[in-house]
């Protein structure tokens, strides 16, 4: 691109071809008023507010449309620019409804701030308003459209970011209007209330309804921090005033989510000020919970620890993660099982992933999705497999929609239709449960035709050969049968995701979590290895996971045979390094799993547990087998925001804070370890988890000096290799992907550059008879399979929220 | 030899074929053919009746024919312009005798039929318009040039062999024999064609840029949304030849380098889709249109939109948006059509009449029609002419031509003979041109300078009757119900000029009004995003420019000068005058007239709706505005 040589008031600058003169006028620090301009958007020049003079053109331009020409000289504050500037905000504000004292947007509306700018005071132009009904239909914002300016910029975010086309312009002339089809009401509309009209709205015609009459933008406090519901991980402001969230904001800074949230992160938060939020350590006394001081439930949880320890043995105690904790909480949650001499540390709610992490740990070694979320964009295919991403990680399926409007090719293959069904360039209509037999088909149909990676086979894989010869032409033919597309629609698809030079596989918890979904996972990563889309950009294997912090749970050895950065207890020279550490002796006895002790091998050793976040009792088919082996134990300690299912079973709750009320580090599924802030402290006695567990250690005996989270994570990066370099200060706004070996390191896009965890990448054969018994356990399944989907977590928060009506 | 069939012919055939199809379809020694004008203006004003008489007739005289040893053709065929001598009939001899009858019923095409087809006796009282062998034609075709129409009303535009026989295709042959695309698009250059929507674009520039964007797929379309009140010369076109569109496409196609097209024509013109649609299906049976056109490996394929009744669909960023199901609203220029259009893909866009010169220019040359018009106006015109003219109608003339020869020689002067006043050209993006500017000459830039625009060919005459401030607000009362809604300055800026308007002509217009119409018109011409925007304010700006004095009768006197604004009206009787005949009571619709008989009445001005019946029935003019 050649650079292109302008003025701007004044001053000379070179900019690159294409640019816009609003771009390049913001590069000066100019600040040119705009309405309708959102630089994701295409284009759009319809507020004209930002009209400049371009010297020797015949009339004034819209910078925001109009390109940098060499030579041009450009006057953006000239007589002429101000007067057309002010007679178009005159026109505006002799249609808007001048209610600025009682408007909610006061302080940060767009077009109060731009009459003021231009001393547009009172108004020459008198004539006819509009009047519209208010839209309150829904639960959560207020759309007034006597407010709307019509900048088009919700209609924009609405079409093209999320793809849910509840908007459009409609009616002509005066009577221009933005709503949905047929005048109906928003909530009768295709909204997903994902509320990125509201956030990018420059007045006050889109309104949450929980801000309403809490405060001004001056009167409120904004922290960044992170969402604490899918493992996306978007970056949000929390507003808050008097102790109170009132609103939630996106981060348009965020790599992450650049501005864009879904519903559960714009609106799920409400559950902090819940009337139901635990405030004071509860006990047990005979059947009824009775409130008591920190001290007596600290005290008699340490005791009854201190007593089966010593009867029953180290083994006899287990302790339950949640995977919505912190990564400090988590490590030191499991340092503390370990330091009292029991592995048995697990999550219950990673278990739906646990085919995921099967399936990818075979193949590669390791377990985290391979690629980061940015690159689908830039991805030339998208194979996209039993998954519904629009509705479990927005984010995800707002990048994929990014990506097919800057032409990717998206394969999608789905039993249901979703929302992106419509846009993909190939659909296939798979039965439900033969997703394993279509991505087998697939590599089948790539062997055939000679469109497989032999280079990467070569030299990055093995067991191609069984692999290979797993894969003759029955496949083909059986996999029609199973998934009921034709073999032009198979051949075609196939051939397309093979031909792209970077093609990525992204398949969602509705996919993964179903029964076989390891079977998937592996048919998916024989993929992804065959055709070599594996240890660079633009590619790879995206699973991602339901849960916030799923990733950096697991990364902190919350797990019964791994420790920090899955470094294998059963070696002694990892045991040793953390005895070292930590000052205690390791046990070599791998702990158990959830799995296992809920499915009764373990209850028999087990005698106390401390389950932290979780809610095992209503998580899942097997409810009442948990519940019956939760009862069954001789004490049981729960840390928790809610009166949950498990909380009822507890001798002892203590009141946990929420994550907008304490600070830590959270991975999300792209292995960014990001910074949480605390906006808000708890209510009542509610405490966070880190200092609960830090206090607990302290009165068992152990001599932690933890004074805040980030001294645990300091302690976490001298532990794991791949948080080595990661610390607070460095993981700044944007947070850092490991594996981040040492201080100086940038942190690592992509996984698998050269080397796979586990050496060579490895291909697993499945047989047909899997694939074929897989489809009918699926049917037969089909319902019970739904309702293990991992989102029981979530729901504690979410059934307590506004969201719940979604 | 090659006989008329369905079959595909080649590029080596065509020209045998079309010797074929002059000989098959050129008028015998004893044939007389009758041709009904059934345009939708034709059938409007009964045009199937008459075909039907005519075709009874036939029978009815078949033994007389037989005797004279006739054969009579009866055939429809387009509009032939003249609009007020609708139902045309026309009755064509051997050797270009043409005599054609306006205003026909259907017994009075029996007494063509009788008096004429078979007496050989023209009917004289009823002839509109006559053409012999080597005379010029005179009346009002006398001043006219026909190119684009030149098929109007003479073809049947059902049958494809009728435009070939009248050397159609040749143009396409032309360029597909040897011609690159390059050149195709040079000779376009050359010609000096300019757009003949309104905005006046070199179509040899505007194709070059297509033709240069390095794309695979690109696409050429016509735009068909004709829009402005008053205008149909593109339905005319459609309706009455619709291969030279086709034709024209198809070679605008081969010159830029796309393989696919669209025709958005607006769904009020249903004839115009239908004739559309079998014209192509002709052509592609002929192997002129789709797959590997005349066996030259060529392909192109062609669609029909039908527009949703949005006049800023005629704008071409909104036609497109329209056509990709999108709601049609304009989007900024840069990036251009012919960068990124239809689809992402570069893409030409031109109206019905520019394509229909295509074929004409192509198979004449460039030189030829640039022989013909002003200096940076070539080739001709094709204009609606309408209001308070004798004669309206379509009409084509070639550039030069001044306004005068227009309205008195070709349209006949004003009805009436009443003074002219202003022809408003243009249609919402046009103005008005005062008297003192009748001999301005027809081009692109000279109506410019005027204060008007060429515009897609609408032109309205008025006369002293019509009131030029309430002919402002109408246009503006269009625009604004036809504004998009994107930009602010036409969204908001129009509806207070609107307002302005309607406060203007009820009477209740105030002293800074005009100031205000000024100003807002400047904003709105400064600050909109499309054409649409930028030229609304046009009508209201030239008023002021030519009949300020209107403008300010209306806010300063409160008066009407032209009797027409009623709010600005008050009827009264004068009883020196008023006999008392009660005509004018009886005709009042609403009671406001009272008055015994043979004695003055008077008018209650509170009940009186001013609809001015009483005026037109006073025969003393007793009754005063």
């Amino acid at each position: 691109m050649s650079a292109i040589k302008l003025t701007i008031d004044g001053k000379e600058l070179e900019v690159a071809a294409g640019t816009t003169i609003l771009q390049a006028a913001r590069e000066l620090g100019i600040d040119l008023p705009t309405l309708c301009h959102d630089p994701e958007l295409p284009p759009n020049g319809a507020c004209r507010l930002c009209v400049v003079e371009v010297e020797k053109a015949k009339s004034l331009v819209a910078s925001c449309v109009t390109p940098a020409a060499p030579g041009m000289v450009v006057h953006t504050e000239s007589e002429r620019v101000v007067r057309v500037r002010r007679s178009i905000l005159s026109l505006l504000i002799a249609n808007h409804p001048l209610v600025c004292i009682t408007c909610e947007q006061t302080g940060s509306c767009k077009l109060q701030d731009y009459c003021y700018r231009y001393s547009v005071t009172e108004n020459e132009y008198v004539g006819e308003t509009k009047e519209l009904p208010l839209d309150s239909s829904n639960a959560f914002f207020v759309r007034d459209m006597t407010k709307c300016i019509l900048c088009g910029i919700c209609v924009g975010k609405c079409q093209e970011i999320a793809g849910a086309g509840a908007i459009d312009f409609t009616m002509r002339g005066f009577i221009t209007n933005v709503g949905p089809a047929y005048e109906d009401k928003i909530e009768d509309s295709t909204c997903v209330f994902c509320g990125l009209c509201i956030d990018s709205c420059p007045v006050g015609a889109l309104v949450p309804k929980a801000l309403i009459g809490k405060g001004r933008p001056w009167q409120v406090e904004k922290t960044k921090t992170i969402c604490p519901y899918c493992g996306v991980g978007c970056g949000i402001y929390l507003q808050t005033r008097d102790n109170e969230v009132i609103n939630v904001r996106p981060d348009f800074d965020s790599p992450v989510n650049r501005g864009h949230l879904c519903a559960r992160g714009k609106f799920g938060w409400d559950y902090l000020q819940s009337k139901e939020r635990l405030t004071t350590p509860l006990i047990r006394s005979e059947e009824v919970f009775v409130a008591v001081g920190w001290e007596e439930a600290f005290g008699l949880i340490v005791d009854n620890l201190k007593e089966i320890r010593s009867s029953f043995g180290p083994a006899a105690l287990m302790g339950l993660c949640s995977p919505k904790a912190s990564n400090e909480e988590s490590y030191i949650f499991q340092k503390l099982f370990r330091s009292l001499g029991s592995n048995n540390v697990d999550s219950y709610s990673r278990h739906c992933h646990a085919p995921a992490v099967e399936g990818m740990t075979r193949a590669f070694g390791g377990a985290a999705m391979t690629n980061s979320m940015e690159e689908l964009v830039s991805a030339e295919a998208i194979f996209l497999i039993e998954a519904d991403p629009l509705k479990t990680h927005p984010i995800i399926g707002y990048r994929i929609r990014e990506a097919i409007r800057q032409g990717t090719c998206l394969i999608a293959a789905q039993s249901e239709d979703t929302g992106l069904s419509d846009i993909a360039s190939y659909y296939l209509q798979i039965k439900s449960g033969s997703a394993v037999a279509l991505a087998n088909a697939f590599a089948a149909v790539i062997l055939e035709e000679n469109l497989y990676n032999p280079k990467f086979i070569n030299k990055r894989t093995e067991g191609f050969a069984a692999y290979s010869s797993s894969l003759g032409p029955e496949v083909v033919r059986r996999s029609l049968e199973l998934t009921g597309i034709n073999e032009e629609q198979l051949r075609s698809a196939a051939r397309a995701f093979a031909t792209a030079n970077s093609a990525a596989i992204v398949s969602t918890a509705g996919g993964v979590a179903q029964e076989g979904g390891s079977l998937l996972v592996t048919a998916l990563a024989n993929l992804a290895l065959l055709t070599g889309n594996l240890g660079r950009e633009n590619c790879g294997l995206y699973l991602p996971y339901s849960e916030n912090n799923l990733q950096g749970s697991a990364d902190m050895g919350t797990l019964p045979a791994l420790l920090t950065g899955y470094q294998p207890l059963r070696e002694k020279t990892v045991r040793d390094h953390f005895s070292r550490a930590w000052k205690v002796e390791l046990s070599e006895q791998p702990g158990l799993s959830a799995a296992a002790l809920f499915s009764g091998y373990g209850n028999k050793t087990v005698k106390a547990m401390l389950v932290m976040g979780e809610n095992p009792a209503a998580c899942g088919e097997h409810r009442e087998a948990v519940t019956e082996v939760l009862r069954n134990l001789n004490f049981l300690v729960v840390q928790e925001m809610f009166m949950t299912e498990t909380a009822m079973l507890a001798d002892v709750i203590l009141p946990a804070a929420g994550f907008a009320e304490k600070m830590g580090t959270y991975t999300n599924v792209e292995r960014r370890v990001q910074l949480n802030r605390a906006a808000i402290v708890p209510p009542g006695d509610a405490r966070p988890d880190w200092a609960i567990l830090t206090e607990l250690a302290g009165r068992l005996g152990f001599k932690w000096e933890y004074e805040s989270p980030e001294d645990i994570s300091t302690e976490i990066a001298a532990l794991t290799p791949q948080y080595a370099g990661i610390s607070y200060e460095r993981i700044g706004a944007k947070g850092l992907q490991w594996p981040c070996p040492h201080s100086e390191h940038p942190g690592s896009k992509y996984l698998y550059e050269g080397r796979f965890q586990r050496g060579l990448g490895l291909f697993t054969p499945i047989s047909m008879d899997d694939q074929a018994k897989l489809l009918f356990s699926y049917e037969e399944n089909r319902s019970a399979g739904k309702k293990t989907l991992c989102n029981c977590l979530s729901d504690s928060m979410r059934n307590r929220s506004v969201i719940s009506k979604l | 030899m090659l006989k008329v069939t369905n079959s595909k012919i080649s590029l080596d055939q065509l020209s045998a074929y079309r010797e074929r199809c002059k000989e098959e379809f050129a008028q015998k020694a004893d044939q007389v053919i009758i041709l009904v004008g059934l345009g939708t203006c034709g059938i409007a004003a009964g045009g199937a009746p008459v075909m039907q008489a005519i075709q009874d007739e036939l029978l009815v005289q078949a033994e007389a024919i037989k005797q004279r040893a006739l054969d009579v053709v009866v055939r429809s065929t387009g509009c032939a312009g003249m609009c007020e001598a609708e139902v045309m009939v026309e009755v064509r001899r051997p050797g270009g005798h043409r005599t054609m009858y306006g205003q026909v019923k259907p017994d009075l095409a029996k007494r063509i039929f009788v008096e004429d087809v078979v007496g050989g006796n023209p009917v004289e009282d009823l002839i509109v318009h006559r053409e012999e062998p080597g005379v010029k034609p005179g009346g009002v075709l006398a001043k006219q040039l026909r190119i684009a129409l030149d098929n109007c009303g003479y073809i049947d535009p059902e049958v494809i062999e009728h435009y070939i026989a009248r050397d159609g295709y040749t143009g396409l042959e032309r360029a597909l024999s040897g011609m690159s695309s390059q050149e195709v698009v040079e000779e376009i250059k050359r010609s000096g064609l300019r757009g003949r929507g309104g905005g006046g674009f070199s179509t040899g520039l505007k194709w070059e840029f297509t033709h240069k964007a390095p794309d695979e797929k690109k696409y050429v379309l016509c735009n068909a949304d004709e829009g402005d009140p008053g205008a149909f010369m593109d339905r005319s076109l459609l309706e009455g030849d619709p291969h030279a569109v086709l034709e024209g496409m198809i070679i605008g196609a081969y010159a830029v380098g796309a393989d696919e097209g669209y025709i958005y024509c607006r769904a009020e013109y249903p004839l115009a889709i239908n004739r559309l649609r079998l014209a192509m299906k002709q052509a592609e049976e002929k192997g002129l249109l789709g797959e590997n056109i005349l066996g030259t490996g060529f392909s192109f394929d062609l669609h029909i939109k039908e527009g949703a009744g949005a006049f800023v669909c005629g704008e071409e960023t909104a036609l497109i948006a329209s056509i990709m199901g999108a709601r049609g609203m304009p989007s900024p220029r840069p990036p251009f059509p012919a960068q990124r259009g239809l689809w992402a893909k570069p893409t030409n866009i031109n109206n019905v009449e520019t394509w229909a010169n295509v074929p004409r220019i192509l198979a004449r040359g460039s030189d030829w029609f640039a022989g013909i018009g002003t200096e940076n106006s070539k080739g001709t015109k094709v204009f609606a002419l309408a209001g308070r003219i004798k004669k309206t109608g379509l009409v084509e003339i070639p550039m030069g031509l001044t306004l005068r020869e227009i309205v008195f020689d070709i349209g006949g002067g004003i009805q009436y003979d009443r003074p002219f006043k202003a022809v408003q050209i243009g249609g919402p993006s046009g103005g008005c041109i005062p008297e003192s500017l009748l001999d301005t000459v027809i081009d692109y830039d000279s109506l410019i300078r005027a204060g008007a625009m060429m515009g897609s060919g609408g032109m309205v005459v008025v006369d002293e009757t019509t009131c030029m401030v309430e002919l402002a607000r109408y246009f503006m009362k269009f625009v604004q119900s036809e504004s998009c809604g994107k930009c602010v300055p036409c969204r908001e800026g129009t509806k207070q000029m609107l307002s302005i308007m309607e406060r203007i002509v009820s009477g209740k217009g105030e002293p800074g009004d005009i100031g205000l119409l000024e100003e807002l018109s400047a904003v709105v011409k400064e600050g909109s995003l499309c054409g649409l925007g930028k030229t609304a304010p046009n009508p209201v700006l030239t008023t002021l420019r030519y009949f300020r004095h209107e403008f300010e009768a209306h806010v300063e006197d409160h008066r009407c000068p032209s009797g027409v604004c009623r709010a600005l009206m008050n009827f009264f009787i004068d009883p020196e005058k008023c006999r008392g005949c009660t005509r004018c009571s009886r005709i009042c619709p609403v009671g406001a007239i009272t008055g015994e008989s043979k004695k003055p009445h008077s008018i209650d001005a509170d009940i009186c709706t001013k609809c001015r019946l009483c005026l037109e029935k006073c025969r003393f003019e007793a009754i005063i505005v």
